[in-house]
């Protein structure tokens, strides 16, 4: 598959010229794991060599490392910048640096704007849009259906002429299979993968958190489990039949992650995501009625997220996502039955995942940063990676920082983040994405200009 | 007690004795020619509906009444809340009269938890969508101490619509809370999966219900049922209903009203002395009563006095039962 890394854009930002100097560079795929000066210049890894043995080049910036963890750049397939529509929730600015100040080096952006993005005018706007304002280089997906209506299928094959990266209905499932095979059949002239929502609206109903003893207790209408394996086990079976590929969104259900196994292991060309809050978070935080623990799909049990753990180390949910989804405060502020689905994500997935499954010892770190960098995948993005003469996309991290997830001081415009209040281990210092210098933590002491 | 009733489970046993005694305490004011008390004088309690109710908000009225407070009654329609002010702009708008409690019924899970948490008054739940409606639990569990003299060891068969009902899981949990052997019964459609966590046991047939000292029937809501969670009400009400066949002499039946005749209950069950129907209607007053003074006018239990010395110069008389 060729790369569709030239269909993501970004502003126009000179690439910087920077040794970072006494990291430890961790990258799995390149067999990095120990201490190195890395210079980046021109957009790529120039170099790679042994601790003090690199020398700063004419005008470049030194980042005294000694102690951080660079890792290459996060990768998140599935963010809602809220534009067009509901830029008071989040830009195409402010979401950028908001992907920059968690460590992303790029992203993939969700079409359940208003309008849709289901024709190739919205979405040359939106790339056109984003050349101006992305911090860091953005992808945009297409809506399957014509206005996410699952009646119509969306000009798929113009779309991706124009740039789309991926097609999906993300928000809602596609109830039909029969509009599902279509697209699967389309799939062949788009050649781009097909993102899915996966639930069964029967099944979802009026629910609006987990199905199991805290919705028996909070007498709320639940969302069963096999709502989305259901859906999922469909679309194996129809991708499988038309040789396609999917990829599975925000896994949650333990009986998903069972399917896919089975999917997997059969041929069928499916992979899948797990968000920070669906690996870390219970039905048991809703007990206390807090909408910002109302997401969809819904936070689980403990045997679903302990699934989830086993099914991202195994590799069946091969990326972590953070389904970045903001909300205007009064929007939360609202009886929970009523408040709008969805949480952000962006600047707390790493310290998160670090925080409450690396330190523990659950999740190997070099695993965690995989699956983080891994997410543009399934699309046919390539991998960022430390290797010498790939792009450069870093990301520095204070792995002893230890900080209180607040009410305010995000880059996003939103603060309904599933994580507020509690304190986390690990704090990105620097990103730096396709070449230039994303985000930068406003305390981090910059070396001087060689 | 803790400041707000937004659930059975902020109530302790002697929480729940405590509201049970002073509730007989105000029976006795009941009972007399002039009800009233002036314990809450010169207090204010607003009584905010967003949801249909006879029962609950007219005897939080008469209860804030009897006890001499300053009553505001604002209903959901026919407010800023038509007009789309958002509740927590509501909130803050009525706490600006400084009222000492809000009564809240809402159809939302956790409303009236949100509304305790921008407000400084005292918050009383008065129904929050299918969660909890504790102040029915605690009318339902004087009524039927009333009746029997005690609560513990009793057998408890909660039968109908589990799963759309907030009577049924605040009163599986207090219930539970005061000794009482809880079990629910109906079909597996409308008993919400996972409910045994919340201390009781599930069956869906009556083939037991013998064993029951308390049969509770929930409401069952026809525009909402028939051909979706049950095939039709004839079947159900051949299967569930609580009729004159089924009911033993020793058994005593309760519900919250209103009752759909001829559904969860026979006319005969209804009209039987078994019945407890209309105590529970009665007894929402003075357990109402006995929820505002404890939340307002609490403390040690000897506070009572300061009623009853405003009481002293009436006559006395004896109590109804």
């Amino acid at each position: 598959m060729k790369a569709l890394d030239q269909l993501l854009d970004r502003q126009a930002n000179p690439a910087a010229t920077v040794l970072i100097s006494g990291a430890h560079l961790l990258d799995p795929r390149a067999s990095l794991d120990g201490p190195a000066d890395m210079i980046l210049r021109g957009g790529a890894v120039a170099e790679v060599g042994a601790p003090g043995s690199l020398a700063a080049p004419e005008g470049a910036e030194v980042v005294h490392a000694e102690g951080l963890h660079a890792f290459p750049a996060f990768v998140d397939p599935h963010v809602h910048l809220r534009t067009p529509g509901r830029e008071d929730e989040e830009d195409i600015e402010t979401g950028t640096r908001a992907a920059a100040a968690g460590g992303y080096g790029a992203i993939l952006a969700m079409p359940n704007t208003d309008p849709v993005v289901d024709s190739a005018s919205v979405l040359l706007s939106l790339r056109e849009r984003a050349r101006a304002e992305a911090r860091i280089p953005v992808g945009f997906t297409a809506a399957v259906t014509m206005g996410q209506r699952g009646e119509q299928l969306t000009e798929m094959a113009e779309l991706a002429d124009v740039g789309a990266v991926a097609f999906t209905d993300d928000g809602l499932p596609l109830r039909s299979a029969g509009m599902m095979r279509q697209a699967l059949q389309y799939q062949r002239l788009a050649e781009r993968n097909i993102a899915l929502h996966e639930e069964d609206p029967a099944l979802s109903a009026a629910g609006v958190m987990h199905e199991g003893e805290v919705s028996a207790l909070l007498g709320m209408a639940g969302i069963p489990s096999v709502s989305e394996a259901v859906m999922v086990a469909r679309d194996v079976e129809l991708a499988a039949y038309e040789e396609g590929r999917i990829h599975v969104q925000h896994v949650s259900a333990r009986e998903t992650v069972a399917v896919l196994e089975r999917a997997r292991a059969a041929g069928v060309a499916v992979t899948a995501e797990a968000t920070p809050h669906h690996l870390l978070l219970t039905d048991e935080c809703v007990r206390h009625l807090d909408a910002r623990y109302k997401m969809n799909p819904p936070l689980r049990a403990e045997a679903d997220r302990q699934a989830l753990i086993d099914g991202l180390r195994s590799g069946v949910l091969s990326c972590i996502a953070t389904d970045h989804a903001p909300h205007a405060r009064e929007e939360k502020e609202e009886p929970f039955e009523v408040a709008p689905m969805g949480v952000t994500g962006l600047e707390t997935a790493f310290a998160a995942v670090y925080t409450e499954l690396v330190v523990p010892g659950i999740l190997d770190l070099g695993l965690v940063v995989e699956r983080l960098t891994a997410g543009g995948e399934p699309f046919g993005l390539s991998v960022p990676t430390l290797a010498k003469d790939s792009p450069a996309n870093v990301c520095l991290v204070d792995l002893d920082a230890e900080w209180e997830v607040g009410e305010a001081g995000y880059e996003s415009r939103c603060t309904n983040c599933a994580f507020g209040g509690r304190r986390l281990t690990g704090r990105v210092r620097m990103t730096i994405a396709a070449g230039s210098v994303a985000f930068r933590e406003r305390s981090f002491a910059i070396g001087a200009v060689a | 007690m803790k400041r707000h009733l937004l659930s059975v489970d902020d109530l302790t046993r002697e929480d729940i004795e405590r509201v049970l005694g002073r509730a007989e305490s105000f029976a006795e004011v009941s009972g007399r020619e002039i009800k009233k008390v002036p314990t809450l004088r010169g207090r204010t309690v607003i009584n905010l509906f967003y949801e249909a109710s006879t029962r609950t908000s007219s005897s939080f009225e008469l209860a804030a009444k009897r006890l001499s407070a300053d009553l505001v009654s604002v209903k959901a329609v026919g407010s800023s809340v038509d007009k789309g002010e958002s509740l927590k702009d509501t909130i803050q708008t009525l706490s600006a009269y400084d009222p000492a409690a809000i009564v809240f019924r809402s159809p939302h899970a956790g409303a009236a938890g949100l509304v305790a948490r921008w407000t400084r008054a005292s918050v009383i739940n008065a129904g929050d969508g299918k969660r909890e409606h504790p102040t029915q639990a605690l009318l339902d569990l004087y009524t039927l101490r009333r009746r029997v003299g005690r609560l513990e060891g009793l057998n408890v068969w909660i039968v109908g619509d589990v799963l759309h009902s907030r009577v049924a899981r605040s009163n599986i949990l207090a219930f539970g809370r005061m000794g009482c052997q809880v079990t629910v019964c109906g079909p597996p459609t409308l008993i919400p999966r996972g409910v045994e966590s919340l201390g009781c046991e599930v069956r869906t047939t009556l083939d037991d219900l013998g064993e029951a000292d308390v049969i509770y029937a929930l409401r069952m809501q026809r525009e909402r049922m028939a051909g979706f969670f049950v095939p039709s009400l004839r079947e159900y009400a051949t299967r569930y209903q609580i009729d004159g066949r089924r009911l033993a002499s020793n058994q005593l039946v309760m519900h919250p009203g209103p009752v759909n005749r001829g559904v969860e209950l026979s006319a005969e069950v209804i009209d039987s002395p078994q019945a407890l129907i209309s105590h529970q209607v009665e007894s929402g007053v003075v357990v109402r009563m006995a929820v505002l003074y404890e939340l307002l006018a609490g403390g040690p239990p000897g506070d009572l006095m300061q009623g009853r010395s405003a009481l002293s110069n009436e006559t006395s008389e004896p109590q109804p039962a």
